[in-house]
């Protein structure tokens, strides 16, 4: 077959592959991101916590209450996204009327208490939790062996940032949500609880870590450490697509995923740093991100 | 006036002659408690440490030990740090298990500095009696060196020709995959590639791709702890041993066998030195540990640990001294071991512990029949021949005739 | 600027309503000499490599202050800095054998580079994008350091030398080390000092305040915001390369963005945009980790209690009280 500069395209297409794999936990963190920052105009630090703590209570499920994968995907995001409202409603909302530069110290903070706390109840080695039966195994698709459960992954994550895009942009939900985010007292006039409206968004972004988490849980071991150093990634990632943009957070996050994992197969020292110099080009020359509408 | 003269004088007497019966040390154990390697060493580690302290009171009075633990969360810089503050205003007089060859290499040189004793039973790098020894530090169990020798020899021997190493990023990583490739090219094998992986690492997929397309015979995971029991579980997500490769974990820990589940890791074949179902003794401190630690059974780290502080509180005795670390190595070098766990052994001048080392392979699930029954014996490598000839080593402390 | 009232740079120009003057400026030389005094006395009685580290962090805090508390720029990124000089210098003094004040001089001039170069590429955004530019530049020296041979990746660079003094003093020797280190931090504090009282320093604080009226009253404000972080980065250079002569060691640690984070809290809780606060915070949170470090995750658990609480309640800092109280700046 051919060569595409030298590599073979079994390593091309297997690296692409599990680029677009990690794309999906990307695209569904920065989602989560974007639309807490598009709403409450937080910069959410937690957000890495909030993904660990999402695969740490699947896992909890399972080895507590006996609670197995299929449920967990429902309910982790559900009980953790009650933890966020709790957080939002006593403090991160006596932030509001600061620099938004005060929330990502405070959410940094509450990171680091996070992170702390489960790594002295669970140590820092990982957790092992098993791929759900019906998903295990996989297909061999020529270039590559593809596990079943890393094909659901990208599939899952997909339907999800699809389906939240449309609830946002073409519903009548997703129409108050941004119009509260342009201008809170005329829709507060209107009779919309914009307080309420506010917490529940950020109940729903802490949600959408949380079912990160799940979905990782499989695949990457259940420590303490695993969004700690994935949250300044996906920062990265809603910068260059727009700190308000749910299209940019999710064709961004998808898209970043790929780049990675073609610097993977023809500059693997560069896979770490490729990102970030991406989005120092774009911060210079289209400083609202690629989608990102005020400039 | 002379009354009080007199009173004074046996007092000094007394004095002196209690200060005389009875040393006391202060051993530190320096240990990853809570990370990759937390359960191949870490809290089991300070429970060995203690037991051998408590053993050795009933052996002799002559010395008492105080010990205490820190974590060094597998950091050089924290290492450095905490065994700087034991050796200048803790009173520590040696520091045990050093898990994680960067911490084990930058403790080693403090150890020198401050004139102090190090004695490293948890990492593996082989510089560590290599280019690095120096006349303060001991390494007790094994090394890559061994480990090369032991799993490297077996595995190229049976057909396992072709190969390309997981590699840890670090030292430890990097000198055992330098110590194998050498052992493979020596047997007439071939080494197709290699790639770095970071430490810790959660998602091994790349590289395991990497390692696939390689189609080398057998991919070796030059990682330890998590970072291999990792690596197996993913590669068995993405079909690799039913792709014809085979794995070979260069470096397992009963621990890891223990967290993979004899149906995953049964087949494994690796070089441990120790084996806590091989001697009644072995099996008699395997059962205090496990009532406390949880159930869980000792490695040879902490067997290790053990024997090292038992061999220390014994030269500190004979020397009736244990401020000049120097001395005090030298003494433990001159003096044959001997303890419960290890049996007879020696140390040679570049700091080297010599035993045997065992080849063990993991049983299949239907052939254990008890707790942690999970090793049976292939081989074992004599003394002599395991570790690195002395002509060979890269010491500076070894005289070359 | 169409921020909501309390904006950060506000903020940091502290509640503090006057100027002080006079008394002002005698209760700081009083304060300074105070420092001087305890600095010469303190070897005595506390162990000196843990004061050499407290030094260290409190000018790595004063000179990110410079940044953020009369620059009123938050960077993220400033272990780049820190780190990076602490490496070059570690790798002068280990492989070309240089003597502590040339590699700390060394270290300190790849700080300097940096900063310029990075500066003059984030200041071009404000806000969350300029801290957002830092964080990205600070990544890839962090991952640059994981790579590069030099630096020794997850071993890092060990067993650095402490080469004589100007080829003449023992380093060796604890103390002699330590006044070597108050040195160093008490000329880079005097230096911070002055700019912050000099014409260039009053112009910061107006573009701070007000930066469409410094505008227009005709500063070049990139010019002056790219002059204070080229400052800012070579003295948190100063810090760095003076810590890896002191620990004998250079590691990933130091670039990380753990250590970035580190700092403004330190920043924080000591109170921004004053003089001395910098220093209280440093010595607050250096001690934390000290004493803590039994506990393990604990210290990680305090340091962001400290962090939420002093976002929450206690914006001004531990200086920042003390200084609205007396009603003279600190």
């Amino acid at each position: 077959m051919f060569e595409l500069l030298g590599v073979p395209p079994q390593a091309l297409f297997g690296q692409l592959l599990l680029g677009l794999i990690n794309g999906s936990f990307y695209a569904m963190l920065s989602l989560g991101l974007a639309i807490i920052f598009g709403l409450l105009n937080i910069i959410n630090f937690t957000h890495g916590a909030q993904y660990m703590m999402g695969a740490f209570v699947a896992w909890m499920m399972l080895n507590y209450l006996g609670i197995g994968y299929w449920p967990a995907l429902l309910l982790a995001p559900i009980l953790v996204g009650l933890t966020g409202v709790v957080i939002e409603r006593l403090l991160i909302s006596r932030l509001y009327n600061l620099d938004h530069l005060y929330g990502l110290l405070l959410t940094f903070g509450l990171a680091l208490i996070i992170q702390g706390l489960f790594r002295n109840e669970f140590g820092s080695s990982g957790l092992p939790y098993q791929i759900p039966q019906s998903l295990q195994g996989g297909y061999n698709l020529g270039f590559m062996f593809l596990p079943m459960y890393r094909g659901w992954v990208v599939v899952f994550s997909l339907i999800v940032c699809i389906a939240t895009w449309l609830i946002i942009e073409k519903t009548r939900l997703g129409a108050y949500l941004r119009a509260a985010t342009e201008n809170p007292a005329l829709v507060g006039a209107f009779g919309i609880n914009v307080p309420r409206l506010v917490t529940i968004t950020y109940g729903v972004g802490v949600g959408l870590a949380a079912l990160a988490g799940v979905l990782a849980a499989p695949i990457y071991s259940v420590n303490p450490n695993m969004g700690a150093d994935l949250i300044i990634v996906v920062f990265a990632v809603v910068v260059i697509g727009g700190m308000g943009s749910i299209l940019g957070a999710i064709v961004t996050g998808f898209g970043l995923g790929l780049i990675e994992g073609l610097t993977k197969v023809f500059y693997p020292e560069a896979a770490a740093t490729v990102i970030f110099i991406i989005m120092i080009i774009v911060l210079l020359i289209k400083p609202a991100g690629l989608f990102g509408r005020t400039a | 006036m002379r009354l009080k003269g007199l009173i004074v004088a046996i007092a000094a007497l007394f004095v002196a002659g209690t200060a005389h019966a009875e040393m006391k040390v202060k051993i530190g154990v320096l240990t990853d408690m809570s990370g990759t390697y937390a359960d191949l060493s870490g809290p089991g580690s300070v429970w060995a440490a203690k037991k051998a302290v408590e053993d050795y009171a009933k052996m002799s009075k002559g010395v008492t030990a105080e010990v205490i633990f820190a974590d060094h969360q597998n950091k050089g810089d924290i290492a450095s740090t905490i065994a700087r503050r034991w050796f200048d205003t803790e009173n520590v007089d040696v520091i045990v298990d050093l898990v994680t060859s960067a911490t084990a290499l930058a403790v080693n040189e403090i150890a020198r500095e401050k004139n102090k004793v190090a004695i490293v039973s948890g990492a593996a790098s082989s510089d560590i009696t290599g280019s690095k020894c120096n006349a303060n530090t001991l390494h007790w169990v094994y090394d890559t060196y061994a480990l090369a020798n032991g799993t490297g020899n077996a595995i190229v021997q049976t057909g396992g020709d072709t190969w390309f190493f997981l590699t840890a990023d670090y030292t430890f990583g990097h000198a055992l995959e330098r110590d194998t490739t050498a052992v493979v090219t020596a047997n007439g094998g071939k080494v197709l590639g290699s790639v770095r992986h970071p430490f810790p690492a959660q998602d091994f997929s790349s590289f395991l791709l990497q390692a696939q397309a390689s189609k080398a015979k057998i991919i070796g995971l030059a990682n330890a702890g998590a970072d291999t029991t990792n690596a197996i579980k993913q590669a068995a997500e993405f079909g690799i041993v039913q792709g014809g490769q085979n794995l070979a974990g260069l470096l397992v820990f009963i621990t890891d066998v223990h967290a993979l589940g004899l149906q995953t890791a049964q087949g494994l074949i690796f070089t441990e030195a120790w084996y806590w179902d091989m001697t009644d003794e072995n099996r008699a401190f395997a059962k205090e540990y496990a009532a406390a630690n949880s159930g869980k059974h000792p490695t040879m780290v902490h067997a290790g640990v053990y024997s090292s502080v038992i061999h220390y509180l014994k030269a500190v005795e004979a020397l009736k001294n244990a401020s000049d670390g120097a001395a005090v190595v030298a003494k433990m070098k001159e003096m044959p071991t001997e303890d419960k766990l290890y049996g007879k052994g020696t140390i040679r001048a570049d700091g080297r512990k010599i035993h045997d080392m065992y080849l063990f392979e993991v049983k299949k699930p239907e052939e254990s029949k008890y707790p942690w029954d999970y090793y049976k014996l292939r081989a074992t490598i004599p003394a002599d021949k395991a570790f690195r000839p002395l002509e060979q080593s890269a010491c500076p402390l070894v005289k070359k005739s | 600027m169409s921020a909501p009232a309390n904006s950060i740079s506000e903020q940091a120009g502290g509640a503090v309503l006057a100027r002080g003057g006079e008394s002002a400026a005698s209760l700081h030389r009083i304060l300074i000499l105070i420092m001087i005094v305890a600095l010469i006395a303190l070897p005595w009685f506390v162990y000196p490599v843990f004061l050499m580290k407290v030094l260290c962090f409190a000018l790595f805090a004063c000179a990110f202050n410079l940044l953020l508390g009369y620059g009123g720029l938050l960077s993220f990124g400033h272990a780049a800095y820190f780190g990076g000089a602490s490496y070059v210098a570690a790798h002068a003094a280990k492989v070309w054998g240089l003597t502590p004040e040339l590699a700390i001089l060394t270290g300190t001039a790849a700080a300097a580079a940096m900063g310029t170069v990075f500066g003059a590429l984030a200041i071009r955004r404000q806000g969350i994008y300029f801290a957002m530019i830092t964080l990205a530049l600070a990544q890839m020296i962090y991952f640059f350091s994981l790579q590069a041979p030099f630096t020794g990746g997850e071993d890092g660079i060990q067993s650095v030398p402490r080469n004589p003094l100007f080829g003449v003093i023992d380093m060796r020797d604890d103390i002699n080390l330590y006044f070597f280190v108050a040195a160093i931090f008490l000329g880079g504090f005097l230096l911070i000092y002055r700019i912050i009282h000099s014409p260039f320093g009053q112009v910061l604080k107006a573009i701070r305040d007000n930066e469409a009226r410094a505008i227009s009253l005709g500063y070049r404000v990139n010019q002056y915001k790219l002059a204070v972080f080229v400052l800012s980065a070579t003295l948190a250079g100063v810090a760095g390369a003076t810590k890896s002569m002191v620990f004998q060691l250079a590691s990933l640690t130091d670039v990380h963005w753990t250590m970035s984070g580190e700092v403004v809290l330190m920043t924080l809780v000591g109170g921004m945009g004053t003089i001395f606060g910098p220093i209280a915070g440093a010595i607050v949170i250096v001690s934390m980790q000290n004493y803590l470090a039994q506990l393990g995750a604990w210290v990680t658990v305090v340091q962001g209690v400290i962090f939420v609480a002093c976002v929450l309640l206690f914006r001004e800092g531990i200086v920042g009280v003390l200084s609205r109280r007396l009603r003279l700046p600190l």
